[in-house]
């Protein structure tokens, strides 16, 4: 496990926060340019020094201002995977691979890396003939070599086009499941964060606003300037239970007494998905419809209102043991006289699938 | 043999004090193109300051520097041959000194360009892969530095053969000890009748000067291409 507490500054600006990161799985570092989450993985890494703080992995100490320890980057074993790709220009593919290995020997973790990050055939290649997507592959993988005992990844897609974007992201995924090592993942793309991480870190002016599991931050109140209105969503998770006998549906279990019928899904029961429902697709009936082409019709309760930006309603509703997000109308509101705690039925017309814990991509 | 057997003495001889020169300049001009380029020291300013001074002031003051120091009744001269047997005073090597010494800006100026043209994050990333600041040096900065160095040590050689004022100054100008191509050349000049001499020694140094830059363009582009430029 990993444990920061950093105290400094730097100018204006100032860094103070404390925050543990689970042993495996990724914890995402996300907010605003500025919010300083570079700078914090920067001390994470050892390239920074901070004033006072602690920075403890696995046990082992690599900064304690009060008893003044302070390990230089390469005494840390962090690997780092930077925004651009940072490859060494003088190095063929391999060499770059193996510049950190410390046992040359095992070439078994090499193979397992150059297949999984598809690099076999580029080995030879040097970095400036590789694209953008290649030579950021060649980077995680020279960082996964390592055998690092945390690995920091700040932007890695963020110099990408979006179909290299894409085309790193299966990687990625795949990355976390297969290394049982903890991985800090800065970025400002929700996208990545619903895809890749499992917990998150929110940041703002080198302060941290919320933490934990993705699906609890998701919905909270410091989301806001990023989830209003229009683009407000819940994340769930849930597991799959069964298929359609008749119908190509999949149903998904979320709590004891919840469950939803989604289009089908190639995967099979018992396995974790992470779902994503825009708050747009979620509409409230006060009385149970007797017949309605939506599937998915649910008793919950209303845990809050709260107008945006456009005079539109966001309402906050209990679910079973989960929280959903729906928006509606002011005058759809006015209109059912919605209060905080009535019962409600909540119908969710679409819904999509945005992480699965156990599958191979 | 088409060179006569003076001109032969005074090339090789120009030849022996400028490759003393630099590859002793090399390592040193090296380390402190390094410290000027990378780290914040007290004096740096100083240091930048002294290192520059050879560029700017005139060989002859140098050359009187050089003797009051170096000569054989000099302050570090006099200890250091009582100590070693080695004199700079009235020999090649004395001529290799102010060679060095007038030379050494021209390469620092070069390698440290080269330096501070090593992108910082490559040096962190080598770091973050468990490189000691050392090997980072070896492995990443200095192999990237190549070119600068090589640069820097053709702008040397070029300014060795070339030196003049500080070596007649300081070690005079003695046939087959100090009298190198520039010197060969200013005693023909002031020998009459001795023009047809001094033009050839003329063609001589326009010939290894020239030979000097084609072979730096040429490894600058040898190694430039190692260091994985795209193929022009």
């Amino acid at each position: 496990m990993l444990k920061v507490s950093i105290n400094t500054c730097l100018g204006q600006f100032c860094l103070d926060c404390a925050f543990d990161v689970p042993k495996t799985g990724v914890t995402a570092i996300f907010g605003r340019s500025g919010s300083g989450k570079t700078s914090l993985i920067n001390h994470i890494a050892g390239l920074r020094s901070a004033e006072a703080g602690l920075i403890q992995l696995h046990g082992r100490e690599l900064y304690n201002s009060e008893t003044g320890i302070y390990l230089p980057p390469e005494k840390r074993n962090i690997g780092y995977v930077f925004q651009e790709p940072r490859l060494f220009p003088h190095y063929s593919v391999r060499e770059n691979l193996l510049y950190g290995v410390r046992n040359k020997s095992d070439s078994e973790l090499f193979q397992l890396i150059i297949q999984l990050l598809a690099i076999e055939t580029l080995l030879d290649r040097r970095p400036t003939t590789l694209s953008g997507g290649e030579k950021q592959r060649v980077a995680i993988g020279r960082a996964l070599l390592t055998e690092p005992d945390l690995l920091l990844m700040d932007e890695p897609l963020a110099s990408l086009d979006l179909p290299r974007k894409k085309e790193l992201l299966p990687y990625l995924s795949r990355l976390s499941k297969e290394f049982e090592i903890p991985i800090l993942y800065v970025t400002h793309s929700l996208d990545e964060i619903i895809q890749l991480a499992d917990h998150m870190i929110l940041l703002d002016q080198g302060k941290i606003t919320q933490s934990g599991k993705v699906e609890k931050i998701w919905g909270c109140e410091e989301m806001r300037p990023w989830l209003e209105g229009d683009s407000r969503s819940s994340l769930l998770t849930g597991e799959v239970k069964q298929h359609h006998k008749e119908y190509p549906m999949t149903s998904i279990v979320l709590d004891a007494n919840t469950s939803l019928w989604m289009p089908k899904l190639d995967l099979s029961p018992g396995q974790q998905v992470r779902l994503r429902i825009r708050a747009n697709d979620v509409s409230l009936t006060r009385k149970m419809p007797e017949s309605s082409s939506i599937r998915n019709i649910l008793p919950g309760r209303i845990s809050s209102m709260k107008i945006d930006a456009n005079q539109q309603i966001e309402v906050n509703l209990k679910l079973g043991d989960n929280q959903l997000w729906s928006h509606i109308t002011a005058w759809a509101k006015d209109d059912l006289a919605l209060q905080e705690d009535d019962q409600v039925f909540v119908q969710i017309k679409g819904i999509s699938l945005t992480k699965d814990d156990w599958i191979d991509l | 043999m088409f060179l006569s057997e003076y001109e032969l003495s005074a090339l090789i001889l120009s030849l022996k004090v400028s490759v003393t020169s630099v590859v002793i300049s090399i390592p040193l001009a090296v380390i402190i193109a390094w410290l000027l380029a990378r780290k914040n020291f007290p004096g740096k300013t100083l240091l930048d300051g002294i290192v520059h001074l050879p560029l700017v002031l005139p060989p002859v003051v140098i050359g009187y520097l050089l003797l009051i120091s170096f000569g054989r009744q000099g302050w570090i001269g006099k200890p250091l041959y009582e100590l070693t047997g080695l004199s700079f005073s009235f020999s090649w090597q004395g001529a290799a000194l102010a060679a060095a010494i007038v030379s050494f800006p021209l390469m620092v100026r070069a390698i440290r360009l080269a330096i501070e043209a090593v992108d910082i994050k490559l040096e962190q990333a080598a770091r973050t892969l468990g490189a000691s600041p050392w090997r980072v040096f070896m492995t990443i900065t200095l192999p990237l530095t190549m070119p600068g160095i090589l640069t820097g040590t053709v702008l040397g050689f070029a300014r060795s053969l070339g030196e003049f004022g500080a070596t007649i100054t300081f070690v005079s100008n003695i046939p087959e000890v100090t009298r190198t191509i520039p010197l060969a050349m200013y005693s023909f000049i002031e020998t009459p009748g001795a023009e047809a001499e001094a033009a050839r020694l003329c063609i001589i140094a326009v010939v290894i000067a020239l030979s000097s830059l084609l072979l730096s363009e040429w490894l600058t582009r040898a190694t430039r291409h190692k260091l994985g430029a795209p193929h022009a």
